[in-house]
């Protein structure tokens, strides 16, 4: 368990205020609760996307740990490359034997879901010792709002836009959570900003987990969702009370579900909150509507019996 | 390449794979990161025997493709150690977005490449395609005309990508197939001689030392894009002195001599042949043929290609009276390959300069044989005979 509140509100930022993000942005959120999460020193690599260009604007940095951004898909090869060099190193004596090291990757879901996916599918096979980090936003947001594969359905982006004919996006997400389970690596779980302990405890295990680690956390883009900055952990709640969004675990091969809301609230209560939806709301698309809850209850209710917590 | 052997040296009968891995060897990089390709993967597959068989400290990264190569590379020699990697065409092709961040980074990688043509049609011989794609990437390449060469120049690499003045990437070509897979004599050192040549590796600001964080591969705007550039551009003409220092200190070591290019009976010739790698072989044979016939023939055979030693090549050249610059790629210009285009343009201020013309051959791994490399030298002659430059781009051994 990570440490309480109180000690935590101690530990230095190890990413520092004075980076460029919007106001009401997830990802420094998200970022600054998994290396809070740990007093192990870290080195992390950042795919090319929001997190890396605005908090690495030459001649300023934002971070207060060892850095590196090489490129947009890879991420998660190049801190492979890094945590390579630490065991060669270690094993030939020169990094001291009692310092233990961590590595993180972050990269948004652009990086992770699409363009990156073979090189985290890589690394994580090859086993290394390293905890990859999707901020999951649900679209291309550095570039301007391009769908992914994490958009959701029916999501207006700037290439899947609500048009007279088409209404956003009509594929549904990909379930990379469950795509990295099948890699049988030992852990990977999903989390979301508004809920601090459950992320912190979650990514200090993948931190601390011998072996590679996938934690993919849902952090709000305000000009993508299109939402007042003020609201954001109260739509991450809803997203996790609909279910659009799902807290668990997987422990070596084992699925634990990490919260079940007492009242499960409609789908339709997350989605009006965001301009991205909102011509899901205009007459005649009740059908669309009704199709995003029955595939939000069916996935919630698969996730369930992989969790063994159908009750 | 001049062989004066210093000492009688153990020679050893081993194809230029084995020659470039035994180096590796050698070497022992703390990390290597590869993806096999044709006819590069041995390389790596007979280091990956010394890995087996703990020959070496290194950290073997497995990668699945030739782009998280690079990356895992990349990270590995920016945590600070020393990091390798080796491929071929495709790969190449697949790094190439990469290599320019190797470059741009200052991680000093060194990379043995087997040259390869590249696709379409599919091709997995010998030509140039795969590294010419690569001169504008910010890496030094040097091309080795047999296994001797590929052994040597990987060996001088590691001294000129780490030396503090350079700090960029360096690639080592020897050619696919022909050099990759032949059998030559090659003297080899021993492990304490390449340990105390190449010097351990201490980078500046490694990743790993944690007390001291660093942030490599930040944003550049407008304001600081262009000076990082230019220091880019700095370190490549640093490296021309660097190349120079790094061979004579090899030499004192193995008694063979290196420089930006060999030039072989050119002193007197009035007709030459410019061209890289194993098709030197076949040049230097004909050379001496023709001498015999009376005809003032010669060669000279580059080595390093970026940085492009422009000025020397002047003063190697400018006596001559027609030269055939051969080019194993061809850049698709209309008017020829890469190495033809530099070197006249190195000539273009020059009041006195050869005659020139350009040859593309041996693509796909087509033979270049010795009846080839004469009608070359006889076009040249016709050339000074009637001062007739005739078409300045020609295709060698191919089917009109």
């Amino acid at each position: 368990m990570v440490a309480p509140l109180k000690q935590l509100s101690l530990r230095p930022d190890r990413l520092t205020s004075g980076h460029r993000a919007c106001a009401g942005c997830g990802f420094p959120i998200a970022l600054k609760m998994v290396l809070m999460s740990t007093e192990d020193p870290v080195v992390v690599a950042n795919a090319t996307g929001c997190a890396e260009v605005c908090t690495s604007i030459f001649p300023y940095t934002a971070w207060d740990v060892p850095w590196i951004h090489s490129a947009f898909e890879n991420a998660a090869a190049t801190i492979s490359g890094v945590e390579a060099a630490y065991q060669s190193l270690k094993r030939q004596g020169k990094i001291a034997s009692d310092k233990t090291i961590r590595f993180v990757a972050f990269g948004g879901d652009g990086g992770t879901y699409d363009i990156g996916f073979q090189s985290l599918s890589g690394a994580m096979e090859r086993g290394h010792n390293m905890l990859y980090v999707c901020y999951d936003n649900g679209a291309y947001m550095n570039t301007g709002i391009q769908r992914s594969s994490a958009t959701p359905y029916g999501a207006s982006t700037s290439t899947s836009p609500a048009g007279k004919v088409r209404q956003g996006k009509v594929q549904y997400r990909k379930d990379l959570a469950a795509i990295m389970a099948a890699h049988n690596i030992p852990y990977v779980a999903q989390a979301s900003i508004h809920n601090h302990r459950d992320l912190m405890n979650k990514a200090q295990k993948g931190l601390e987990t011998d072996g590679p680690a996938f934690l993919n956390v849902l952090a709000p883009c305000r000009l993508g969702w299109g939402f007042d900055p003020k609201n954001i952990l109260d739509i991450c709640k809803l997203a996790v009370d609909s279910t659009f969004w799902t807290l668990f675990e997987v422990e070596d091969g084992k699925w634990k579900l990490s919260y079940k809301p007492r009242n499960k609230v409609q789908v339709t209560e997350f989605l009006k909150t965001q301009s991205r939806f909102k011509h899901l709301f205009k007459k005649g698309n009740e059908e669309l509507l009704e199709q995003i809850q029955a595939d939000i209850d069916a996935k919630w209710e698969e996730l369930l019996e992989r969790c063994g917590a159908n009750a | 390449m001049a062989v004066k052997q210093k000492t009688v040296a153990e020679s050893h009968a081993i194809t230029g794979n084995e020659a470039v891995a035994y180096a590796m060897r050698q070497i022992n990089p703390d990390v290597v990161a590869a993806y096999p390709i044709t006819p590069a993967t041995e390389i790596v597959q007979i280091f990956s025997n010394y890995h087996a068989d703990g020959l070496v400290d290194t950290e073997m990264v497995l990668v699945e493709s030739e782009h998280s190569a690079m990356s895992a590379t990349i990270g590995a020699s920016a945590a600070g150690s020393r990091a390798m990697t080796a491929t071929s065409s495709q790969g190449l092709l697949l790094m190439h977005e990469m290599l320019y961040v190797a470059s741009g980074t200052r991680t000093p990688i060194v990379m043995p490449v087997v040259n390869r043509a590249v696709s379409a049609p599919l091709n997995i011989h010998c030509d140039h395609s795969d590294t010419m794609g690569s001169r504008d990437s910010g890496w030094i390449q040097l091309y080795g005309e047999n296994a001797q060469e590929g052994y040597d120049n990987l060996i001088q690499s590691i001294r000129i990508a780490e030396h503090p003045d350079v700090m960029l990437p360096v690639m080592t070509m020897t050619d696919g197939f022909i050099t990759s897979h032949g059998m030559e004599n090659v003297f080899l050192l021993e492990d304490e001689e390449v340990q105390a040549f190449i010097g351990g590796f201490k980078a500046a600001y490694p990743l790993l030392d944690t007390d001291n964080p660093v942030t490599f591969g930040p944003v550049d705007f407008t304001d600081y894009y262009f000076e990082h550039r230019r220091q880019v551009f700095e370190a490549m003409v640093n490296a021309k002195q660097v190349i120079l220092d790094v061979a004579k200190e090899y030499e004192r070591l193995t008694g063979r001599s290196y420089g930006f290019f060999e030039t072989y009976r050119l002193d007197d010739a009035e007709m030459a042949i410019v061209v890289l790698s194993s098709a030197a072989g076949t040049t230097r044979f004909v050379v001496d043929q023709l001498r015999k016939q009376g005809m003032k023939v010669g060669m000279l055979k580059l080595r390093v290609f970026r940085p492009f030693p422009a000025t020397e090549l002047v003063e190697a050249l400018k006596h001559v009276g027609a030269i055939a610059i051969m080019d194993r790629a061809d850049s698709l210009s209309g008017e020829g390959g890469p190495v033809g285009a530099e070197l006249r343009a190195a000539f273009y201020n020059e009041e006195k300069r050869p005659k020139a013309v350009n040859y593309i051959y041996g693509l796909g791994g087509r033979d270049v044989t010795i009846h080839h490399i004469e009608s070359v030298y006889k076009d040249l002659a016709n050339i000074l005979e009637t001062g007739v430059v005739g078409p300045t781009v020609r295709h060698l051994g191919v089917r009109e």
